[in-house]
Parts: structure tokens; C-alpha cells; sequence
């Protein structure tokens, strides 16, 4: 499968960027975890090793035809909405037996994979998606049915940031291929009196409740809302310039939740300030653009509708996560991709990277 | 947060259907265009803020980090209590004091140790000891040295505040125990939370320093009881003083149970144990709900609160009636003669014998060149089978034991619970143990003897109960075969007094045998307790018929019993009754450490328990001189009359009459 033509298409300036802001957010996280005493091996040479790893994966990804995707698309969606029965299933018997099954899968969650499966799924279905003027109401119908399945055993776990993602990255398609306005309208007619309905009558106080203290985390000082504050304090004290590598006050005397995972660009822009923070962003707002012209320049509708997708995943991150730390968006735990410490998010970040390398290897191959 | 542009193209054109590698005519490019325009709004939403947040409020904030200005003091929840059946509290909650300190606000930690110690009487070295472990968390954290310190100490601390900058004395709830040791291992005790514990999803939201339950319900409804935490997020000087509340959250008071257990009883249970150690359990045969569960002697769950004395702790390890143990749940015991229930269901639901099968006793059997011998050495004669659970006579259950087989006994006793935990709601619930040829293998890597079936039919050798099987297996036949689930929780209620779940009667199954075997055991059971000869007379209530087995279980095996035996080597006993006969309401299961034989110290407390429940019901009047001290007039001695109960003579025209 591996021909010279492939190797001579390998998008190397993409590649570099995704290991370039990979590299920085090995430096953040070593910055992060300066304070940690009790660790043995660092966060960071962990992180290297994730990336390692990941780079495996790239190759991997890089050597299947993505076509063979679309093949496997709804395979791969069967087994993993089983799995993800499996583990409410599992996870409701015994109060036991639930952590340990749990364990076994929180390290790599059916739902995770889920992003990527649901971007191959929905590639697949609106791929041979034919009519003119957008996808109508009836349209509409089967690939709700394939998101709202998935997005409602993920809500149960409950993982609400991995659900939201799930929907973004869907919606991202479908408005890509476009809604006729008819649909569109009859939607939000439905939509509105279903959320008050609901609100009136279905959730309890305590839902409520939790919903209201999640939208505006002001309401729960003691919980995100304390989070957030102490976020905006170190990301505001970074100033223009920042207060330097391993300097930050509100970083190295742990004010910041998950300073390492979630809260990683919070502890970045508190030591590298606005100008470090422009870089990033530029860095990101890049990969998205580089993404996307991926997609623009692939043949095919599948292809095309991959790299949408997976650049959609890769943005909504970005963005959610982001929008977090600076108090813009409530509080879900959503990693920021090659810059938050853990093995899963790295993982799903390289498949991605190897989907698009993949599509922009072979886009000449027809 | 949809900002892709709605817009569809207009220009369909001819499409291909199905086919990949056809160019689209909807020019994907200008979609793509428009997802670009959608991706950089958003990008430049973000930087807009970091714009904001590190250019515009820079100053202010870099003014609120320099040494963070904003702290978290938390307010402890109280835990909802705990209620009895009837609403009585059992378990409650008080106000203590601790001392805490915010290490960055104390300049002069020496300085401020040695006058804490003078103060109030406390260790330096320990203090010092706590604040080095706590400071590894947070620095900005309060740590608490001391924890439910008395009024004087706290009225001392008050006085000489501006000698100890930097302390801080917290409020916060502590259990109070309403009936003392009453009930303390059913309750369990609270702790603070290890670290191991901290490490537990379970507690993911709880913080250091909080308190948890360690065992008992507190532990098992720990989610329940515990309620959310409060605190308050205050702005403070740069010396550490309060200046202003930015948001509050009060606590929310953990839910309360309401339990199925009856004061009453429970008490008179524990009281009836005196010194003895064992176990009790009660249990309503007709919904499975505990009345009664008792492990003597208690330990005070108070002391657990704060730092255990360690006299006390040693008092509580040394004590050889091991006081910190729940023996009705934890504790096994072979059954002895009360598991001779179960071996004579097995014998005649396998048709081995009927209620008329008579067998000789001679005062022992026969087995290969062995000789088991029966308890009575000159044996019971003729012995059928309503005699042989009156008198408890071994040889029929040695005969018994070996025509049945040890698989065919454990076949039946599982068919009772035994053998494995009961799942009554409570942490480590031990499952007993009911010997099987295979389990032998398996364990032991040898072949089951039949000599050791003997054993087992009358409840010794490899058989283990707990109490609380001993008392489900006593519902069940009572009940005659209707298996409910046991719980010690009626009610969860939230601190407004709205019930969140109610725990019914719940069948886990029904065992059915021919009805001439529940009636064929149940009058032997009858015969026990109310027959002449009847090894469980002592347990007789004049106003209700009761029914029950006695037994023994040997600790160790001895030829001379003569003589004094030392405490742990003597026989436990044991005593498994329900009452009324004819239409049993209750089941109770007593085990008395060393208590020797069954007949007496089991059966004593038994009916204490039996009495008690009835006197509740109306059934029996209580007697006159207890209503004198119960009203708590006089102060003087306490009622020693109590713990000895007289046991009512029996008229000789009940005899056999059932």
C-alpha cells in the first residue's frame, strides 16, 4: 500500500505543526507539575511517551486506505454502542464490581473512540447524501437516530463533555452538507416548547439546580466556580508578557484544579501572557485552517466529510476548552488537544492527525 | 453556540448517487469557505477575552494573585441522623470546636505551639506532628491540630486570642450517641478519611480532614448521611484578616434513615447479654425488616470521633470478648444442635424418614470402628423424630447425617441462606461456611470422609453461621418457606422531613417442601420449648407460644469437662426461636460466647427479646415494678432486678398440647 507516491504526499509541514504544539505543551505540563513532590516519574517524560505512542498510531492510521473507513464505519459504531451498554450494564449491578470494569474502560473509554467512529459514520451517510438544497427533515431522521444513541449512554456514564463533543462534531457535519431552511425552522419550533416543557415539568430542583449552577458557575463558589475564578486570576495576572517559565504564583502554589489536564492553557497564559497565548491560538487556528484545507482539496465526499469532521472534533476542543479556562464556557471536562497531560486525549488527537494525514496522502490516487 | 452558517447552496446540478469518486458540484470549496469564516469568529471570540482578561483587567487581577486574596473556608455538614422504627433517635449530631490554623498567616509557628500547649494541655510534638502533614496539601488550607476540644479549653483559647495570631477555631458538627453504647456496631463509628480512602472514587468529592463512616450504616449509607458540605469564599488582607464575603454556600444536612430496628428490643437485648459476649439478631418474619441487631459488648462510638485514648484502644484489644467486633454479622459460629432444622428437612423431604421413623438411642453410634457419641451418654431410648429435636438427641441426626449424605445437607441449607452473606446492607458481611465434598477438594485437596458427615449433621465440624443467618434461616421456617430479603432501613428521609425512598418487604424467594415437612419440624421445634424434657424450656412464655432449638457449638474438643475450662475454650450457645406458633411474627437467633450449654444462656436472652416484643404488641402486660423505675424519679440504684428475670413456672396441662 505504501508507494513512493504516498511518502512524497506525506503533508510533513502539518505533521510538524501537530508535534510543534506538542512540544510546547510538554513544556507547560512540566511547568504544571513542578510543584508535584510526591510523583515519581514525571508528567512530561510520561507525556513524551504518550506522543510516542501516538506517532505509532499515526503511522498506523496513515498505512489503511481511509476508504476502507467507510467500509467499517458502521461496524465500528455497532461495537462500540454495545460497549458502551456494557459498561452501564456492568456499572450497575454492584457498587464493587463497577470500579473495577469502570477502570478498565475510564483508561480507554468506548466513548472517546466514539468521537472518531460517529465522524466515520456520519462521513459515510451524508457522503451519499444526493439531494439538492440540503438535507430535509426526513433526512435528518436516520442520522439523529445514530447520534442520539451514542450521545445518550455517554450522557448517562454521565460524561457530559465527551456527549457534547459528540453532538458538535455531528452537527459540524450536518451543517456542513446543509439544512434546507424548512427543516431548520420546523426544528427550532420543536425545540423550544420541548426545553420548556421539560424544564417546567420533567427535571426535578436538584437537576435544576445543577444545570443553572453549570451554565453559571458563580452560583457554586465552592465547587467550578472557585475553579474558574482562580483560573481567571492566573490566566489575567499572566499580563502581556507573562510571569515566566515555572513562575507563575496561582500555578506553583496550586490554585488552578487539574492544572496538568484541564486547566493546562490556564497555566500556560499565567507564565507565557497574551503574547504566548496569541502564538498558541495562531498555532491552533492553523491546524484548523490546514484541517479544513484538507478537506477542501480532497475528491471525494467521503474524504472530504472525514476531514470536516475531524477538524471539527480537533476545533470544538480547542474552543470549548479554552472558552473554560477563561471563563467563557461552563465547566466540562474537555481536554485541550496536545496540550492537556493524559494518554486518551493524545490518542484520539494523533488518530485524528493520522485521518487527515491519511486523506491528504491519497488525494491524487483517483 | 451554532455559528457555522446556516446556508445551503442553492446550485444542486447533476449529482451521482452513491459514487465516491465523483467531483461534488455543490463546490465543497465555498462550504468550506464559509466553515473557515465560522472557525476564525471564534478564534478571535477567544482572543478578544484574553485580550480583556490580560491586557484591560490585567492589573487587577495580577493584584489579586500577588497573594491571593481569596480563600475557602469550609462549613461542615451535619450528617442526618439516624431514627428507630418508631422515630426514636438513635443517632445525632452536636456542636464541636476545633483549632485550625492557616500556616501562611503564622509568622511565629514556635511560638505559637508552646503557648497553644500551655494553654490547653496539648503536646507540641503532636501538634507540631499534624500541622508538617497537612501543610503538604495547601498552604492557604486551614489545618485543624485539635478537634473536639471542651467548652473550658475553648473558653481558655477565646480569652487569649491576641496571644495566637493566626489560630482559628472552627464549628462543626460531631455525632452524639443518644443511647450511649447502644447499638454502637450496627451504627458504626465515623473516622476521619484515610488516605487510601481519598484515593477511592467513592469519596472523589470529599476533601481531607472530612469525616466518614468507618463502619456499620454509617459506612454503608455514608452517601445518604453524609449531606453536602457549605463554605464560604472570603477576601482577606494581606495579614490574612477577613475582610468580605464574595459568595456563600450554606451546607446541606445529610438525609436520615429511618431504620427497622425497635429500640426497645434492642435494648432489652443488650441488656439481657449483661456481661456475656455473643450476638442477637431479631428479624419480622413476615417482611424480613431487623428488630434487634446486637453485638455484646459494645464499644462507645464517641470516642472514635476524636483521637482514641490509648488506654482505651488497648482496653478494647486486649478485652478477649473482642468488643470491637460485630459478631452478628461477622462472627461464625458452627450452628451446633440448631442446625439439626436443616438436617431433618433434608431427611425428610428426602423421604428418609417420616414423623413416626423411630430410631434406638443408646447414648452413642456406631460409625466403621468409630464411636460417635450423643450428648446424653445414656441415651434417649426410642427416639422419633419429635423427640430427637426436643431432646436434641444426636444419634437419630448421626443416623440421619449418614443416609443423607454431606451434599444433600448443604443442598438444603443453602436452600436457607447459609453459606453465603445475606446482603443485609452492611460492609464485610461474612458468608458462614456449608462443607460440600467438592469444597473440600478444593480447599483442602482431599476426599470428604463420611465420618465428617456426622459431624455436620448436627452442626459441628466444618459448618460455620452467623447469627444473622441463623436468624433468616428461623424467619424461613418459620414463614415455611417465604425467603425476604433482610434490611435495616425503612425509610430514607430528607432533612425536610420528605421521604426519598421506602424500603418494602421484598420476597427473594420461596422455597417449597411438602407441607408435612414445615409442620412435621415445626412441632419438634413446638416440643423444644414447651414438651417435659424439652431442652429449651427455659425460653417458655405463658401468653405466647414460642418455638425454637437450642445448641451447642463446641470451641474445642475436650474428654474431661469436668472441672473448670477456661473462658475461651468453653462451649458457645445458642438458641433459635419464633413466636406466636401458630402464626409466627417473629424470629430471633442468639449466640452466647462460651455461654455453655444452649439450654440456658441463649435461650435466657432469647426470651428476654420474645417478652419484650410482645409487651409492645399488648400480648404480654409488662410487670408492675418495671413501670416504678422506667419513670426515672429516683436516682439511686441502678435496677439490678432487671438482668434476672424469673422464668415462669409451667403448668403441667401444656405439656404436649399443640
Amino acid at each position: 500500500m505504501i508507494d513512493r507516491r504516498l511518502f512524497i504526499n506525506f503533508d510533513w509541514g502539518f505533521f510538524l505543526l501537530f508535534l510543534l504544539i506538542a512540544g510546547i505543551g510538554v513544556m507547560n505540563i512540566s511547568s504544571a507539575t513542578a510543584s508535584y513532590t510526591l510523583q515519581d516519574t514525571s508528567y512530561a517524560l510520561k507525556q513524551v511517551y504518550w506522543i510516542l505512542i501516538g506517532l505509532f498510531v499515526v503511522i498506523q492510521v496513515c498505512s489503511i486506505d481511509y476508504h476502507l473507513f467507510e467500509d467499517v464505519a458502521y461496524w465500528g459504531f455497532g461495537i462500540l454502542v454495545f460497549l458502551l451498554l456494557v459498561v452501564l450494564l456492568v456499572g450497575k449491578t454492584s457498587m464493587g464490581a463497577t470500579r473495577w470494569l469502570h477502570l478498565g474502560f475510564i483508561s480507554f473509554q468506548p466513548s472517546e473512540l466514539m468521537k472518531i467512529v460517529i465522524i466515520m459514520v456520519f462521513s459515510s451517510y451524508l457522503a451519499n447524501f444526493s439531494g439538492s438544497g440540503g438535507l430535509s427533515l426526513k433526512d435528518l431522521v436516520k442520522p439523529f437516530i445514530l447520534l442520539g444513541v451514542p450521545t445518550i449512554l455517554i450522557m448517562k456514564q454521565p460524561d457530559l463533555g465527551t456527549a457534547t463533543l459528540v453532538v458538535l462534531i455531528a452537527f459540524s457535519m450536518i451543517i456542513y452538507t446543509g439544512v434546507r431552511f424548512k427543516a431548520i425552522v420546523t426544528l427550532l419550533l420543536a425545540a423550544l416548547p420541548t426545553v420548556f416543557l421539560g424544564w417546567r415539568y420533567y427535571l426535578r430542583d436538584y437537576q435544576k439546580e445543577r444545570v443553572l449552577n453549570f451554565l453559571s458557575p458563580e452560583r457554586n463558589p465552592l465547587g467550578s466556580g472557585y475553579h474558574i475564578i482562580q483560573s481567571k486570576i492566573a490566566v489575567g495576572s499572566g499580563g502581556l508578557t507573562g510571569k515566566g517559565f515555572t513562575q507563575g504564583t496561582q500555578t506553583q502554589l496550586r490554585f488552578l484544579p487539574e492544572q496538568h489536564t484541564d486547566f493546562a492553557f490556564s497555566v500556560f497564559s499565567e507564565e507565557w501572557g497574551f503574547i504566548g497565548c496569541l502564538v498558541v491560538l495562531l498555532l491552533y487556528f492553523f491546524l484548523i485552517l490546514w484541517g479544513l484545507n484538507i478537506a477542501r482539496r480532497c475528491n471525494d465526499n467521503f474524504g472530504r466529510l472525514m476531514a470536516v469532521g475531524v477538524s471539527a472534533m480537533l476545533f470544538w476542543h480547542i474552543v470549548i476548552n479554552i472558552g473554560m479556562v477563561i471563563g467563557l464556557f461552563p465547566v466540562v471536562g474537555v481536554p485541550l488537544p496536545l496540550f492537556s497531560y493524559g494518554g486518551t486525549s493524545m490518542i484520539t488527537s494523533m488518530i485524528g492527525l493520522g485521518i487527515l494525514l491519511n486523506i491528504r496522502m491519497r488525494r491524487f490516487m483517483f | 453556540m451554532c455559528c457555522f452558517p446556516f446556508f445551503t447552496c442553492r446550485q444542486g446540478g447533476v449529482f451521482m448517487r452513491g459514487q465516491r469518486f465523483i467531483r461534488d458540484v455543490r463546490d465543497p470549496s465555498r462550504r468550506i469557505l464559509l466553515l473557515t469564516i465560522g472557525v476564525s469568529v471564534l478564534f478571535f471570540i477567544l482572543l478578544m477575552r484574553l485580550w480583556y482578561l490580560q491586557i484591560v483587567k490585567a492589573e487587577d487581577f495580577q493584584h489579586l494573585s500577588e497573594n491571593n486574596r481569596l480563600r475557602l473556608v469550609p462549613v461542615a455538614a451535619s450528617r442526618g441522623t439516624i431514627l428507630d422504627r418508631n422515630g426514636e433517635i438513635l443517632v445525632d449530631n452536636l456542636p464541636s470546636f476545633s483549632i485550625a490554623v492557616i500556616p501562611q498567616e503564622v509568622t511565629d509557628k514556635e511560638g505559637l505551639l508552646k503557648n497553644l500547649s500551655r494553654l490547653v494541655g496539648m503536646d507540641v510534638a503532636d501538634l507540631s506532628e499534624k500541622w508538617e502533614k497537612a501543610r503538604k496539601r495547601n498552604r492557604y488550607q486551614p489545618i485543624i491540630l485539635a478537634s473536639n476540644i471542651s467548652r473550658d479549653q475553648l473558653e481558655i483559647l477565646e480569652e487569649n486570642r491576641l496571644f495566637l495570631p493566626g489560630l482559628d477555631v472552627e464549628m462543626h458538627p460531631i455525632r452524639a450517641y443518644s443511647h450511649g453504647l447502644l447499638g454502637a456496631h450496627l451504627f458504626g463509628h465515623l473516622g476521619e478519611i484515610s488516605e487510601q480512602e481519598m484515593g477511592n472514587d467513592r469519596f472523589a468529592e470529599y476533601n481531607p480532614g472530612d469525616y466518614v463512616g468507618k463502619s456499620g450504616i454509617e459506612r454503608y449509607w455514608e452517601k445518604e448521611l453524609h449531606g453536602a458540605d457549605g463554605g464560604r469564599q472570603i477576601e482577606v488582607d494581606a495579614m490574612g484578616r477577613f475582610l468580605r464575603t464574595v459568595s456563600e454556600r450554606s451546607p446541606t444536612t445529610g438525609n436520615s434513615l429511618v431504620l427497622t430496628i425497635d429500640l426497645a428490643l434492642q435494648k432489652a437485648a443488650e441488656s439481657a447479654f449483661g456481661e456475656q459476649a455473643g450476638a442477637a439478631v431479631a428479624l419480622d418474619v413476615n417482611s424480613g425488616e431487623v428488630l434487634a441487631f446486637v453485638s455484646n459488648p459494645s464499644f462507645d462510638p464517641a470516642l472514635f470521633a476524636g483521637r482514641l485514648p490509648a488506654e482505651t484502644w488497648n482496653e478494647y484489644l486486649n478485652d478477649k470478648r473482642h468488643p470491637l467486633e460485630n459478631k452478628a454479622l461477622k462472627g461464625q459460629y458452627p450452628p451446633g444442635s440448631t442446625f439439626k432444622i436443616i438436617t431433618a428437612i433434608a431427611g425428610l423431604e428426602e423421604g428418609l424418614i417420616d414423623e413416626n421413623t423411630s430410631v434406638t438411642c443408646t447414648g452413642s453410634y456406631k460409625f466403621g470402628n468409630r464411636s460417635f457419641g450423643c450428648w446424653k451418654r445414656t441415651g434417649h431410648g426410642t427416639v422419633s423424630l419429635r423427640k430427637a429435636l426436643r431432646e436434641s438427641c444426636d444419634v437419630y441426626f448421626y443416623r440421619l447425617g449418614e443416609q443423607l449424605g454431606v451434599d444433600k445437607i448443604a443442598f438444603y441449607a443453602k436452600k436457607f441462606g447459609l453459606g453465603e452473606p445475606l446482603g443485609i446492607g452492611l460492609e464485610n458481611e461474612k458468608a458462614g461456611l456449608i462443607p460440600t465434598k467438592a469444597w473440600k477438594e478444593k480447599r483442602y485437596g482431599k476426599k470428604w470422609l463420611s465420618g465428617e458427615t456426622l459431624s455436620v449433621a448436627i452442626g459441628q465440624g466444618y459448618v460455620l453461621t452467623t447469627p444473622l443467618q441463623l436468624a433468616a434461616m428461623t424467619a424461613e421456617v418459620a414463614n415455611e418457606g417465604t425467603v425476604y430479603a433482610p434490611h435495616l432501613v425503612k425509610k430514607v428521609v430528607s432533612p425536610e422531613g420528605k421521604v426519598l425512598r421506602e424500603f418494602h418487604p421484598e420476597v427473594v424467594r420461596r422455597v417449597s417442601l411438602k407441607a408435612g415437612t414445615w409442620q412435621a419440624v415445626k412441632r419438634g421445634l413446638f416440643a423444644v420449648v414447651n414438651e417435659p424434657g424439652g431442652t429449651g424450656a427455659v425460653a417458655r412464655l405463658y401468653e405466647v407460644n414460642v418455638a425454637g432449638k437450642t445448641g451447642t457449638s463446641q470451641v474445642v474438643k475436650l474428654r474431661d469437662r469436668r472441672g473448670g475450662i477456661p473462658y475461651q475454650y468453653r462451649d458457645h450457645a445458642l438458641f433459635v426461636a419464633f413466636a406466636p406458633y401458630d402464626k409466627p411474627e417473629i424470629a430471633v437467633a442468639v449466640v452466647v460466647e462460651h455461654g455453655e450449654h444452649g439450654g440456658s444462656a441463649a435461650a435466657s436472652v432469647a426470651s428476654r427479646i420474645l417478652r419484650t416484643y410482645f409487651e409492645g404488641k399488648g400480648l404480654i402486660k409488662k410487670p408492675v415494678t418495671q413501670k416504678t423505675y422506667s419513670s426515672a424519679t429516683s436516682q439511686g440504684e441502678p435496677p439490678m432486678a432487671e438482668s434476672v428475670e424469673p422464668v415462669p413456672a409451667v403448668p403441667e396441662e401444656q405439656h404436649g398440647n399443640d
